[in-house]
Formats: C-alpha cells, sequence, structure tokens
C-alpha cells in the first residue's frame, strides 16, 4: 500500500488567532477506510478543508498522490470529492442538474450513464428530476453523496455522511462506502457514531483540540486497548466483596447479585482461573458468568479525557 | 483551461435565468414603456430636439444603459453571493478551477442575461419612436462591454457583501447616481460649466456618451476616450478579482 494523501506538520491558525490544527502529521493510505473521531470543536472539519482547499493552511505541507495541493491544485482536486457537513445545495435546482454541474465543475466529460447509476446506488434516482428543495434532510445529504462521486473521484472525504441519517439509511450508506472501497476509492470519514468507525474503519485516528491523539489499525486498537469484563452473577447476594477477593478489585453491584471483574486481554495472565478458584473458597456460589467486550465508544472517552488531563 | 467547468458554471447561471424568464422579460419591457411614456411622451412633446435629435429618441441609449448596468450589477453579484450564502461555494472552491474560468463562467452568464435585457428594451423602445442607429456594431459592442464590465463590478460587490443590505448598498448609493448623473437624459452640454467638469469624473458618462455616438452619430466625448475608458475600467475589475481570488479575500477562511 502506498501513502495517497500526506498531510506533514499542518497547522492552521483563523483569521481572528484561533489554532484549530497543532502540527497535524497524518498519512493516509491508498484504499483504506480512515475515520477520524473527536469531540465538537476538535478540528476534523478544518483539517478536511484545508486538504480540499476550501480553508488555506497557516503553514506545514499537504500533497495528495505526490502532488503538492497547491502548486499542483488541478491535478490533486480532480481526484478528490467532498461531503461537506453542512446541507449546502441549491434549492431550486433538480437533483439531475446539481449532479451534472458538479461533474462539469471538476472538468469531466458527460456521462449520463455513470450518473444514473451513482442516483441508482444511494437510490435517489426515482427523485433524479425532483427540485433539492422538496426533498428530505437524508436524501439532501444523499445528494451531497451523489455530488462527490458525480467526478469519480479517487479519494472521498465525508464530513459526518450519516448525520441525521436513520438507521436504515445509515446500514445503506455503510454499504455504499465499502463498495467505493472495493472500487479502490480510498475514504476519509468523520463521525460521531462511534458503531460506525467500528463497522467500516480499516484506521481510527482521534483528534482532540486540534492534535491528533493516535492512529492506529482498527483491530489492534481495540485488540490493544481492549478490556474485557467479566460479570459473575451470585446464588445469594453478598453484602460486601469478601475480603480475601480485594486483589482482585472487584466491584459489586447496587444489590449485591453480581460481580465485575475487569481484566486486559494482553496480559499474559488474566487471573481468571485464580479467580473462580477464590470466589469458590470464599464460599460464593456462581449462577452465571458472562464476559463483555469494551467497544471503542469505551476507547474514544478514555483517549479524550486522558488527553484533557 | 477546463473549459468543462466553464460551460458547467454559465449552463447552471443561465438556468436560473430562465427558470424566472417571464420576470426577467416583463419587468424592463413595463419599466421602460414607463420611462417612455413620462419622458418621451409627456414631457419629451414639449423639449426641444437634442442636437437634432428628438428627446424620445435621445433617451434610448441612456435608458438601456441605465437598465444594462444595474441588471449587470445585480445578476452578478447575486450569482456569486447566492452560493457564498447557502454554502454551496465550498465546491467551488475545491474544485479544478482557477479564478478566469470561474469569472468566465460567473461574469459570461450575468452579461448574457443583461445583454438580452438590454436587447428587450431597444425592441420595446422601437414600438414608442422612430430608431435607426447609425452604427450598428459599434452599438452592439458597446453594448456587450458595459454588460462585462459592469458584471465584473457586480461579482466584485457579490463577493465583498456580507449579507443581503450590503448587496443592494452599493448600487443604490453609488451606481444608480453615477447612471442618472452620467447623461442618461440630458446631454453634457446641457449642464452649467462647473458641472460639466465635474461630470467627467463620472466614468459612466463616458459609457453612454459613446453608446449614444452609436446611435446618432454625436457624443459629449470623443469615441476614442470612451473606448478607452471602458477597457480600463474592465481592466480595473478584472486586477482586482484577480488580487481576491489570490488573496482568498472574503471567500476563503
Ligand atoms: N472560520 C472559522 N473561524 C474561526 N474559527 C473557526 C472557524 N471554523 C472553525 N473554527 C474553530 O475551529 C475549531 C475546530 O472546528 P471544526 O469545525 O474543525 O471542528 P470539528 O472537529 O469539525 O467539530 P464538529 O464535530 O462539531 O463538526 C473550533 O473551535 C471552531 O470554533
Ligand atoms: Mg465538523
Amino acid at each position: 500500500m502506498s501513502v495517497i494523501v500526506s498531510v506533514q506538520d499542518v497547522r492552521k491558525i483563523y483569521a481572528g488567532g484561533f489554532e484549530a490544527l497543532k502540527g497535524i502529521h497524518l498519512e493516509i493510505q491508498e484504499g483504506e477506510i480512515i475515520a477520524l473521531l473527536g469531540p465538537n470543536g476538535a478540528g476534523k472539519t478544518t483539517l478536511i478543508s484545508t486538504i480540499c482547499g476550501i480553508s488555506s493552511v497557516t503553514s506545514g505541507k499537504i500533497t495528495v498522490d505526490g502532488m503538492d495541493i497547491g502548486t499542483d491544485y488541478r491535478k490533486v482536486r480532480e481526484m478528490i470529492g467532498l461531503v461537506p457537513q453542512e446541507i449546502s445545495l441549491e434549492p431550486f435546482e433538480t437533483v439531475i442538474n446539481s449532479v451534472r454541474f458538479s461533474r462539469g465543475l471538476f472538468g469531466k466529460k458527460k456521462n449520463e450513464a455513470y450518473l444514473d447509476e451513482v442516483l441508482k446506488t444511494l437510490s435517489l434516482f426515482d427523485k433524479k428530476n425532483s427540485k433539492v428543495m422538496t426533498l428530505s434532510g437524508g436524501m439532501k445529504r444523499r445528494v451531497l453523496i451523489a455530488k462527490a462521486l458525480a467526478h469519480e473521484p479517487r479519494v472521498l472525504f465525508l464530513d459526518e455522511p450519516t448525520a441525521g441519517v436513520d438507521v436504515e439509511l445509515r446500514r445503506d450508506m455503510w454499504n455504499t462506502v465499502t463498495k467505493l472501497k472495493r472500487e479502490g476509492v480510498t475514504i476519509i470519514l468523520t463521525t460521531h457514531y462511534i458503531e460506525e468507525a467500528e463497522a467500516i474503519a480499516d484506521r481510527i485516528a482521534v483528534i482532540n483540540s486540534g492534535e491528533i491523539l493516535l492512529v492506529e489499525d482498527k483491530d489492534a486498537l481495540m485488540a490493544r486497548m481492549g478490556k474485557k469484563k467479566i460479570r459473575i452473577e451470585l446464588v445469594t447476594p453478598a453484602e460486601a466483596v469478601p475480603s480475601q477477593l480485594a486483589d482482585y478489585s472487584l466491584v459489586l453491584s447496587a444489590d449485591g447479585s453480581a460481580l465485575t471483574y475487569t481484566y486486559d486481554t494482553n496480559s499474559e495472565r488474566t487471573g481468571i482461573t485464580g479467580l473462580l478458584n477464590d470466589l469458590q473458597a470464599a464460599g460464593l456460589q456462581m449462577r452465571d458468568v458472562q464476559t463483555q467486550q469494551s467497544s471503542l465508544e469505551d476507547i474514544f472517552v478514555g483517549l479524550v479525557q486522558e488527553g484533557a488531563k | 483551461m477546463n473549459f468543462q467547468a466553464v460551460s458547467a458554471i454559465y449552463k447552471f447561471e443561465m438556468a436560473r435565468f430562465f427558470r424566472t424568464l417571464k420576470q426577467s422579460f416583463l419587468s424592463p419591457v413595463l419599466s421602460t414603456s414607463l420611462y417612455f411614456v413620462v419622458f418621451g411622451t409627456a414631457i419629451g412633446s414639449r423639449m426641444e430636439a437634442v442636437g437634432g435629435v428628438e428627446y424620445g429618441a435621445f433617451i434610448v441609449p441612456g435608458l438601456i444603459m441605465l437598465s444594462v448596468m444595474t441588471q449587470s450589477i445585480a445578476n452578478a453579484s447575486f450569482g456569486i453571493y447566492f452560493p457564498k450564502f447557502i454554502g454551496t461555494i465550498y465546491e467551488l472552491l475545491s474544485a479544478p478551477v482557477n479564478f478566469l474560468e470561474i469569472v468566465v463562467g460567473y461574469v459570461g452568464a450575468a452579461a448574457t442575461k443583461s445583454l438580452f435585457i438590454g436587447l428587450v428594451i431597444l425592441g420595446t423602445a422601437h414600438l414608442f419612436v422612430d430608431l435607426n442607429i447609425d452604427h450598428p456594431i459599434a452599438m452592439m459592442c458597446f453594448l456587450v462591454l458595459t454588460c462585462l464590465s459592469f458584471s465584473l463590478l457586480g461579482f466584485i460587490i457579490g463577493i465583498w457583501a456580507g449579507n443581503f443590505e450590503q448587496l443592494n448598498l452599493v448600487p443604490m448609493l453609488v451606481v444608480t447616481p453615477l447612471v442618472f448623473l452620467g447623461g442618461s437624459f440630458y446631454s453634457i452640454s446641457m449642464l452649467p460649466p462647473i458641472w460639466q467638469t465635474v461630470t467627467m469624473f463620472n466614468p459612466v458618462v463616458y459609457l453612454i456618451s459613446g453608446f449614444r455616438w452609436a446611435f446618432f452619430g454625436q457624443a459629449d466625448v470623443s469615441i476614442g476616450v470612451s473606448l478607452g475608458a471602458i477597457s480600463l475600467f474592465t481592466l480595473a475589475c478584472m486586477a482586482f478579482i484577480w488580487w481576491i481570488f489570490k488573496t482568498g479575500w472574503r471567500i476563503r477562511s
């Protein structure tokens, strides 16, 4: 795999003096789906805007496919499609004309068959000749995606593509994204739905207050940071954790009917066998044992809180 | 040059015009007719001919210029302000286009619309007065140049404007007075000498004078000076727009 987008030491200070990006380094691999996670105001949109040419960079260098975004702006931009966070569409124009406009603007020759195909994939084909203002919010968001795909980009930026989209449509959109990935499109998406990143991303980047906290392979991240929990339900509720079990840092549920044990999946010894033996020795009878894996959301919240300290 | 982009912008903007074709057509016809009823017939019948040209005919070039200039500014400023206002400008900023392509697309469309309106007014005027145009080619050249240069000015205003009030401010406060005082309804020679001098600082005077020359073969200033003035004005606007896109003034955060 080769690097398609390279962001080196990029700083962005807005006109008012606010530093929205504080020396960002990020390398995006060709063909991957990378999810940018971060709280509101972290700088996700700013980062995307600087790569796409909507915002100027204060310092640093950005290249796409080896070409500088400033000096080679034509070639670079032809490769990039952008779905903005805000729904911004010409309300009085029809869906198809808006999409045709985008294709032309990016210098591509007419290709109605391709545009029809895009509209079909996004379930917009029956709205082809409707005015944009007559569409629902979720449909408008899909029109934005259709516009971004109109010129057959190799790199696609999706800034919160599923905000305000219902569950079913969100799944459709995930399918569209994975289909694009199969076609070789590199996808950078921001989202507040962690299950979205978990479901479709190959890599996760966490950004907070203009700094990248971490970039890592999703599975590796989950494995590395993943903590597992065991919930042990007791036949007879206990009043307190028996003192001989103190080493395990068990948490007793409010009604005393269950104990929770947290352990790291990466450590050599999980301590589960010992725990189960000691439980019996302490005279506690188990009704049921369940394991739970922590989600990306827990990891994310943990990281951002750590960064804030 | 990304011709696909220029034509995409041009078509998209012209579509806006065609969606409101009836209004685009009706309002200039109506307002010109009103001008002719008031100035041409009611007042004009009591006025003496200006330099051998009947007053009703004399005001035709000025009337066309008045509409063409205000329409050019209105069309072009709205054309670029609206994407800024609704946020669709993101697409222009992220597209593989340079400033020239954006300007040719937007300004070209705005100028086409006002040219169309100018010709409609000329046609309407024909219904009211006898007109023969001495230099039809020069007339068209002046008309097209005026449409272009004022659309460029409108484009600048549209980029500068931060809200709809500002969008209307410059045309109302600056352009309308300049056009009214630019000899639309009178010959400069009818003014007292001191005002004749002041008037020479009004760029619109040169346009209307040149345009009138194309109709009647007579002008307040020489035709060469008129052409020079309008070319200079066009170049100044182009230079300013080039600077806007170079610095991202008011469009790129
Ligand atoms: N044009 C601007 N001028 C000044 N400050 C800005 C501008 N745009 C964004 N900011 C500031 O930069 C910071 C990052 O904003 P950005 O939109 O990139 O955040 P984000 O990560 O996309 O947040 P969200 O999840 O809410 O979309 C914020 O503090 C914001 O207030
Ligand atoms: Mg954002």
